[in-house]
């Protein structure tokens, strides 16, 4: 179960806000903001996917670096609503 | 309103041919489809065609002084002409025609180069001194009717479209990398660089001279800023009263013309201002046009109808599906010659080919007020970015941010702790002129990662900040701070986009003319000498403004809070998840693979994100205009594969799109 959402969560960032398929292009802890990757209304769609591919319901007060803003900490947030 | 173009000998050589005149002009008759006119001798030739608004009967044009020794080609007006005129003629000069075109000339002769200060109006001028043999081209103060010229072998050509130029066999069709950088940047090209290598924009507000073999270009006129907090101790109502009767002047003068005039109605407030002016303070009959959506986050049409009512309009509205912004972008973008971000002016476009049906030829808009009056969020954002800079680590400061953009289905402040990070990008550069531009430039330039790699490469030496400082007037970084932010505001993207791509050229398209009566530089002197809080007080826009038509005004329309003008993205481009046919085939892997300017799989992957509805950020959308727009560009004016016939007939575009948006009129008493 663990894996999965990590590529899937990567597959998407790749192909969606890097338009690549070069896994390289791409680190687990890199953070999405500091690299430039998402932008404030790309986090949105990051959200829907959330929600349309874990069925993860992300609360307004979720909405935070801590919980959204890499793969490693997307992956983290997955596993604690999941629990 | 019209088009000019025209050819002179830098060195001694073969006179002008006409059939090459007659060529550029007849790629522009879209501008002045009312009939041609040519002047030439052995060094020059200018060419014109005429949409007669002033003067239908006399006022063919090129225009000459008394002895015929100064000849003019003009496109635009000069409103104040009958003022000119008459201090012209108690000057002693004599005048053969009633067209504004004809003051041109007597100034000319009067003032020297000086004359363009007399004027009042919007235009692009070219003037041959046959004495000196000297060509003088000089543009509007604020960018509203275009100028283009370029150099080949001992020749310079000129004209209102680049499409004039290409006319020519003789002029090397490349786009200009540097071009596609500041657009995929600042949404428009700095003047005097265009998208097109070797063609160049004269800017606004300057005048090119060509004597003696000698091109020498200067400024005559620009946006001042004072430098420290203005003390104005006038009470604020008399500002607002003064205001008033220079914008009833304004829209008073805008409004002549010997053809009835009629009046965009976004539903915002600077529209309804001139509307409202109109019917309070002329006689014109008011006769009003909107653009409606079927998407309810770009559609006005509540606030639109309320103000028919309440003004008593013949009202024309014309609803426009996502299909009819596909259908009519690529003609869109042979008007506009140049990629764009944004298909907000697809719209406009076919709104004035609704005008041109109702019989009308000339619009007045409230193009202008926001650049002027401090009407922009991206003031506001900067004001609250400012505020913060001076103490980073706030964690209050930024809260404010919140508060805008709640007209937005997606707005940027949805998540704070991104918002946060996305407005504190470039805190550090809070003294630079361009402070306030830097989050928008920041969210355009995410469309460089669609560039192929050979195109990055050639432009891994631009740098935003630097070439903008470069090409910024050292003045401007003296100016109080919301200045600052109004100065880039009107030398990019309102010079170079909304009156140009959104403005003049979809119009022109269909040979509509776009008046602007906030653009009167006597109302831009006047504003830009205020102190910023009455243009932006806390976070109310346009604050003196909205004073100025208090009790002209339901208070409804008065007080609403801005809402830019948008249109849906790509969104338009694909129904039901097909793709309109042309953008199929332009954006196939194999030909933006022989484009050359993209990442074929980059594109691919946007295409299909765009394709399954995902693409709802700015980014994405702006990207996936750009890179279509450019290829079109590039297939239109490159290439010449797609051809201006392909374009008004809708040939090879797909077939459902093409039924034309509805368009709805009725008299409301």
């Amino acid at each position: 179960m663990s894996a999965a959402p990590e590529s899937k969560i990567r597959e998407f960032i790749l192909s969606n806000y890097l338009f690549t398929n070069d896994a390289s292009a791409l680190k687990n802890e890199d953070s999405f903001l500091k690299r430039g990757i998402i932008d404030s209304t790309g986090i949105l769609e990051v959200i829907q996917f959330l929600d349309d591919e874990f069925g993860v319901k992300v609360a307004d007060e979720e909405m935070s670096p801590e919980n959204l803003d890499s793969v490693n900490n997307l992956v983290a947030f997955i596993k604690r609503k999941q629990a | 309103m019209c088009g000019i173009a025209g050819i002179l000998n830098t060195s001694p050589g073969a006179p002008p041919a006409r059939g090459s005149l007659m060529r550029m002009i007849e790629a522009v008759q879209h501008r002045g489809p009312d009939g041609f006119g040519f002047y030439h001798d052995n060094d020059v030739g200018l060419a014109h065609a005429r949409l007669s608004i002033i003067d239908i009967d006399g006022g063919t044009q090129p225009i000459h002084n008394e002895d015929k020794t100064v000849w003019v080609v003009f496109n635009g007006e000069i409103f104040n002409y009958l003022e000119l005129r008459a201090e012209l003629e108690r000057l002693g000069h004599r005048f053969y025609t009633h067209s504004d075109t004809e003051v041109i000339v007597h100034a000319y002769e009067q003032y020297g180069d000086k004359f363009v200060d007399a004027l009042n109006g919007q235009f692009a001028i070219a003037l041959w001194d046959t004495r000196r043999q000297r060509l003088l081209l000089t543009r509007d103060r604020t960018g509203i009717r275009p100028l283009f010229y370029t150099v080949v072998g001992n020749r310079l050509l000129f004209a209102s479209e680049i499409k004039s130029l290409f006319a020519e066999p003789a002029v090397p069709r490349r786009l200009n990398l540097a071009g596609l950088g500041q657009i995929f940047t600042y949404w428009s090209a700095l003047p005097p660089t265009t998208v097109f290598e070797g063609v160049q924009a004269l800017a606004p507000g300057h005048r090119l001279v060509l004597e003696a073999g000698r091109m020498q270009l200067s400024k005559y006129w620009d946006w001042q800023f004072p430098s420290v907090l203005p003390d104005d101790h006038r009470h604020e109502q008399d500002i607002a009263e003064e205001l008033k009767a220079l914008l009833i002047d304004a829209v008073r003068l805008q409004l002549r013309a010997d053809v009835p005039v009629g009046a965009y109605l976004s539903g915002g407030l600077d529209s309804s201002i001139i509307t409202t002016l109109i019917k309070h303070y002329t006689d014109t009959p008011l006769r009003t046009f909107s653009v409606t959506f079927e998407d309810d986050e770009f559609d006005e049409s509540n606030h639109q109808q309320q103000l028919v009512h309440h003004l008593g309009t013949t009202h024309t509205s014309l609803r426009c599906k996502r299909a009819d912004i596909g259908a009519a972008f690529a003609r869109t973008i042979w008007h506009a010659e140049t990629p764009i971000l944004r298909t907000a002016p697809t719209p406009l476009m076919l709104l004035a080919d609704s005008v041109r049906a109702a019989g009308y030829k000339v619009v007045l808009t409230g193009e202008g007020a926001d650049e002027v009056f401090g009407g922009y969020d991206i003031f506001k954002e900067a004001k609250i970015r400012r505020f913060w800079a001076r103490a980073p680590q706030s964690k209050m400061r930024p809260a404010i941010l919140a508060r805008l953009y709640p007209y937005l289905k997606n707005s940027p402040a949805a998540g704070r702790a991104f918002t946060e990070k996305f407005f504190s990008e470039g805190l550090e550069h809070k003294d630079q002129p361009f402070f306030a531009h830097i989050p928008r430039w920041t969210t355009t330039q995410r469309t460089w990662q669609f560039l192929s790699p050979e195109v990055q490469q050639a432009l891994a030496d631009f740098d935003p900040y630097r070439t903008i400082q470069q090409w910024l007037p050292p003045e401007v970084a003296g100016f109080i701070p919301l200045g600052r932010d109004q100065y880039v505001e009107a030398h990019t993207l309102m010079s170079g986009y909304l009156l140009s791509s959104q403005g003049d050229r979809m119009a022109m398209a269909s040979s509509i003319e776009g008046r602007f009566p906030f653009l009167d530089h006597r109302l831009i002197e006047f504003a830009n000498r205020l102190p910023p809080y009455l243009k932006l007080r806390g976070l109310t826009e346009k604050y003196i403004l909205k004073k100025s038509v208090q009790g002209l005004l339901p208070d409804s329309i008065r007080r609403r809070t801005k809402q830019p003008y948008r249109s849906p993205d790509s969104q338009s481009f694909f129904s039901a998840g097909q793709p309109a046919e042309y953008v199929a085939e332009l954006l196939d892997p194999v030909r933006v693979r022989d484009a050359g300017y993209f990442n074929p799989s980059a594109v691919t992957k946007l295409f299909e994100k765009c394709r399954n509805g995902r693409a709802i950020g700015f980014a994405d959308n702006m990207a996936f205009v750009g890179v279509l727009s450019t290829m079109l560009v590039d297939a239109m004016f490159i290439r010449g594969s797609m051809t201006a016939a392909d374009v008004s007939t809708g040939n090879s575009f797909n077939e459902v799109a093409a039924s034309a948006a509805t368009v709805s009129t009725g008299v409301v008493k």
